[in-house]
């Protein structure tokens, strides 16, 4: 979707602010509300797609003005709503309001460790990879209404394949729940002309990582 | 709970402390009383990532690539493996991916969509990392964010940005710093920072160090 999270060569958010010795969390809710969400995770109550385009359906203003962690918070509160796990009332009033577990399953501490690595996303290739390293292509001028990892600073720009990833789990799919649909993923590098004009930096070039269903071939 | 006793000076939302606090104990204490999380476990994730998981593991990595020839050609080649080879952490995720600084290459890693950063080398990325500013800037002004961590590259050198928009994870192999010669990796690694890990700085110099 073309949202506010798409922010790759937006202008006027001024300097990037640093903190010296920064905390790994602020304050204990962060903490807490990251091990939530991975947690939920963990037991398989949504993907880190659907996560992802969790956070991305948060009205833009809301996305804007909260933190990392407070759009964290805001998802997994409609997550568990929109998944039926439990309702906004139980939510406002702090505790559950009626049993049930729908998922008959909760992460453990002896299963912790293995939730801190990372998954898994490469899959079995169903077809050959449409392109090689060398190849011309150019992203796709696509604007799904739903989650994409194409971003917008690259679509209908010239690149080059840079390396071949594997066959990968499809985000766009599995976000509405279409599985995995695995696909191809490369390495697409352009140069900063293409994507910014002349004025760009000369010396720059960018790559994104991108699903073969992005990109098509270029002569 | 854990939340119980709130110190933060957390800069930009102090008006969102105390509501979120509530909002995310409410979850919490909802989420554990339908069965679906537990305490102790949630307890034991954060006290990782606090303690274990951070950016000491990346330096140690970076610092072994500067001694060993042999790793560091296993590295480029395949960073997953070649960290998993350390045992610095218990299972390396997949598609972990190291990118060489050059004298004439400098490379910076951003997720311009959401915050995507290798967090079993780095831990959690910092706010900054996270920000609209960085995300915004970092395709289509990379020298303009170095000039705001301080940082001047000459004219001449590329700079290459490592949009993480799938779950390819990258981290930067900086340049060994000069003057080093026979230290050994554990000394090495007091030079690596986080931010020379993620483009946005150079290793400290041994004078910066000492």
């Amino acid at each position: 979707m073309d949202g506010i999270h798409d922010m790759g060569g937006m202008h006027g958010f001024g300097k990037v602010a640093t903190e010296k010795d920064e905390p790994v969390f602020h304050t204990p809710w962060e903490g807490r509300c990251l091990a939530l969400n991975r947690a939920m995770g963990a037991i398989g109550a949504w993907s880190i797609d659907e996560g992802r385009a969790g956070i991305e359906a948060l009205p833009p203003d809301v996305y804007l003005a909260s933190s990392y962690y407070g759009k964290w918070a805001l998802r997994l509160e409609n997550m568990v709503v929109a998944r039926g796990l439990a309702g906004a009332d139980e939510i406002a009033a702090g505790h559950a309001l009626r049993s049930g577990n729908r998922l008959n399953r909760k992460l453990q501490t002896a299963d912790v460790p293995r939730t801190l690595a990372r998954g898994s996303f490469g899959r079995t290739p169903q077809a050959a990879a449409r392109f090689k390293v060398g190849d011309r292509v150019r992203a796709k001028n696509i604007h799904p209404p739903t989650h994409t990892r194409l971003p917008r600073y690259a679509r209908g720009r010239l690149g080059v394949i840079e390396a071949i990833r594997g066959c990968h789990v499809f985000p766009d799919s599995v976000a509405i729940g279409a599985g995995e649909n695995p696909q191809w993923l490369y390495t697409v590098l352009f140069e900063g002309r293409e994507l910014w004009g002349e004025a760009s930096d000369p010396t720059l070039k960018v790559s994104i990582e991108a699903f073969e269903p992005y990109l098509d071939p270029a002569s | 709970m854990a939340d119980d006793h709130d110190h933060s000076d957390h800069p930009a939302h102090a008006s969102e402390l105390s509501e979120m606090q509530l909002r995310v104990r409410a979850l919490e204490t909802v989420l554990a009383e339908k069965g679906y999380v537990d305490a102790a476990a949630l307890d034991a994730m954060i006290e990782a990532y606090e303690t274990r998981i951070g950016p000491h593991n990346g330096a140690a990595v970076v610092a072994k690539a500067w001694t060993d020839p042999a790793f560091k050609q296993a590295l480029l080649a395949d960073a997953t493996k070649a960290v998993q080879s350390l045992g610095l952490i218990s299972r390396v995720g997949d598609h972990l991916i190291a990118v060489e600084n050059t004298p004439t290459t400098h490379n910076m890693i951003v997720c311009t969509l959401c915050s995507c950063y290798p967090w079993e080398v780095l831990g959690l990325p910092p706010v900054w990392y996270k920000s609209a500013p960085y995300r915004s800037r970092a395709v289509n002004d990379p020298r303009g964010v170095l000039a705001d961590f301080g940082l001047s590259l000459p004219r001449d050198v590329q700079i290459r940005v490592w949009d993480s928009t799938a779950e390819t994870r990258f981290i930067v192999l900086p340049m060994r710093p000069s003057g080093t010669e026979g230290w050994n990796d554990e000394r090495l690694a007091a030079l690596v920072t986080r931010d020379c890990m993620i483009g946005t700085g150079l290793p400290k110099s041994p004078q910066e160090a000492a």
